[in-house]
């Protein structure tokens, strides 16, 4: 399995090397796969491992966005650092999310409308707030700097996404196996259970809250620097944060490896269906292509697609070994 | 020395006097039983003591120090371990990860407490089913991992609540043996028991709880003749028509 992985890494890192077997459009693909991939790697943490199923973590992908792009615009900092403070603050606004949600005993439904409600708010406040542009929303001037987190050749994100959905992957891998983990794991399960078997639930949640918004607020400075323009609507809006769940949840949530298998499908799937579909007229018609997987998925494979394809490949495995 | 001392402890649900005024006390080394008719506030006192739910008065000390206001997992981690009686094992985690999270509280390190909770697993039975998931086991089962997680945190005090229910005599008497085991190994127990021969032969001492009220205290033989107990289970009609038939 940790073989496979490593090849397949290493295949993704050569790909781009082959513009003629590569060309840009599968690159700008590619590099959705992954940049989606790692966000809902990030929301895995909280939403899949400790099940807190958090609706509006578009506000940590926002508040990390712009604030390294107003960081850099503005005072001069190279998001390669605004990455870390836009994080950082994601993490500020996930511990006040996570406090109110926890300490008050939120579950389920309550959680939800908690993010969203987030969510919006940060989206109204961008929203009027003329110093970062209010609702015609805040745009990054091109310079092509790589020092400024800008870059002419498009395989640079490519590899920064790759890197970021690896990286993101690894630690969660990582942290599976160690206490943090395995309580997780269990506070999605029993909280009550948790606490008589002496699990703090209400730190390991907010850990796993803080973790996942700073991930997510770091995902900002890619977004914002992919992107070039924020606005208020599509950054903190509820369709974001759907696409950062879905993935995940498609996938298998609350596994190492769901998040990614999740992107795999689901992004091309988006961009494709998103494309034709566009081409034909029929702008947002690949949001019923979504509605109708998630019908089949939560009908078929209520755990994801990860779980069955693992025991697939296990049993193939199993008569050779 | 007293391990667990309850003074006074009171808890009422609306107009229902779930536990009244209970003084309730765990030595050292000992094994105590808690019986009495459904509805007595066996479960309520469990849940006070192990700091699932306030008492709206009275105080409760555990190993000198007053646990009033203690989360659950602080309780837990100083010493006092609890089984549910609707047994809660976590579903979705293998037999040995359920275990292992009891263990997780001691030993930090995953590596360590893994070797930890495999003892456990191996001790209570479980070695041939610690790689299952604990939704697919029996009930007997199921309740053999939710003893073996509360052992996994290493406790002074465990209480058990109602282990026996649901289980066959040959199940019984297995886990009779189990219980034993355990409190041999240094673990002062407080159980509720409805399984009379079993709460009998493990107690050193028997509280007998009605209404929310101690009614009886003593010894399992004595506890056993005690008339207040015959009338709390019985009820007051059948005492004074048995002597006339």
């Amino acid at each position: 399995m940790r073989w496979l992985a490593a090849a397949l890494v290493a295949v993704l890192l050569a790909l781009p090397a082959f513009p003629s077997v590569f060309g840009s459009y599968a690159v700008t693909v590619f590099t959705l796969i992954f940049f989606y991939g790692f966000l809902g790697q990030a929301w895995n943490v909280v939403g899949g491992y400790a099940g807190q199923l958090s609706a509006g973590h578009a506000a940590f992908l926002g508040v990390g966005a712009y604030t390294a792009a107003l960081l850099s615009a503005e005072a001069g900092v190279t998001p390669w650092l605004g990455m870390f403070a836009g994080g950082a603050l994601a993490a500020v606004l996930g511990a006040v999310v996570g406090f109110l949600g926890f300490r008050f005993g939120l579950r389920g439904f309550y959680f939800v409308l908690l993010t969203v409600a987030l969510s919006e708010i940060c989206r109204i406040i961008a929203a009027n707030t003329e110093a970062v542009g209010g609702a015609l929303g805040y745009y990054i001037t091109f310079t092509g700097n790589p020092r400024q987190f800008q870059f002419q050749d498009t395989r640079a994100y490519y590899y920064i996404a790759l890197a970021l959905m690896v990286a993101a992957t690894g630690l969660v891998a990582w942290l599976e196996r160690r206490r943090f983990g395995v309580y997780l794991a269990a506070i999605r399960d029993d909280e009550a259970a948790c606490e008589a078997a002496g699990v703090d639930t209400f730190r390991y949640k907010m850990l796993a809250m803080l973790l996942s918004s700073f991930l997510t607020g770091v995902g900002g400075t890619f977004y914002a620097f992919y992107l070039f323009s924020l606005q208020p609507n599509t950054v903190f809006g509820v369709p974001l944060s759907v696409e950062i769940i879905i993935r995940p949840i498609v996938g298998g949530a609350g596994t190492v490896l769901g998040p990614v298998v999740g992107s795999f499908i689901l992004s091309p799937l988006a961009e494709l269906s998103r494309h034709y579909f566009a081409q034909g007229g029929w702008h947002g018609a690949h949001l019923i292509v979504y509605g109708a997987l998630l019908v089949t998925v939560v009908l078929f494979l209520p755990e994801g697609a990860y779980p069955r394809l693992a025991r697939a490949l296990r049993r193939r495995a199993a008569p050779t070994a | 020395m007293s391990l667990l001392e309850a003074r006074g402890l009171s808890k009422h649900f609306g107009g229902v006097q779930a536990v009244a005024a209970l003084d309730l006390d765990v030595a050292e080394g000992e094994v105590v039983g808690l019986i009495g008719p459904n509805g007595a506030g066996k479960t309520t006192v469990f849940n006070l003591l192990s700091g699932f739910l306030a008492p709206d008065a009275g105080e409760i000390r555990f190993r000198g120090r007053s646990v009033l206001g203690w989360k659950p997992h602080a309780i837990c981690a100083l010493g006092l371990a609890r089984t549910f009686q609707i047994v809660r094992p976590f579903p979705r985690l293998t037999v040995l990860d359920n275990v292992l999270v009891g263990a997780l509280g001691r030993h930090p390190d995953a590596g360590e407490a893994r070797a930890r909770a495999r003892r456990v697993v191996d001790r209570l039975g479980l070695g041939g089913k610690a790689s299952s998931l604990a939704a697919g086991l029996t009930l007997a089962e199921r309740k053999r991992v939710e003893l073996a997680r509360a052992l996994a945190t290493e406790p002074a005090l465990l209480l058990l609540d109602e282990v026996m229910a649901g289980l066959n005599p040959t199940e019984i008497a297995t886990l009779v043996g189990l219980i034993r085991d355990i409190h041999a190994g240094g673990v002062s127990i407080l159980l509720i028991e409805h399984n009379m021969r079993a709460v009998m032969a493990l107690s050193n001492r028997i509280v007998v709880l009605n209404f929310g009220e101690r009614v009886a205290e003593g010894p399992p033989a004595a506890v056993a003749s005690h008339p207040k107990v015959i009338e709390a289970y019985l009820g007051e009609d059948d005492v004074h028509a048995a002597p006339a038939r």
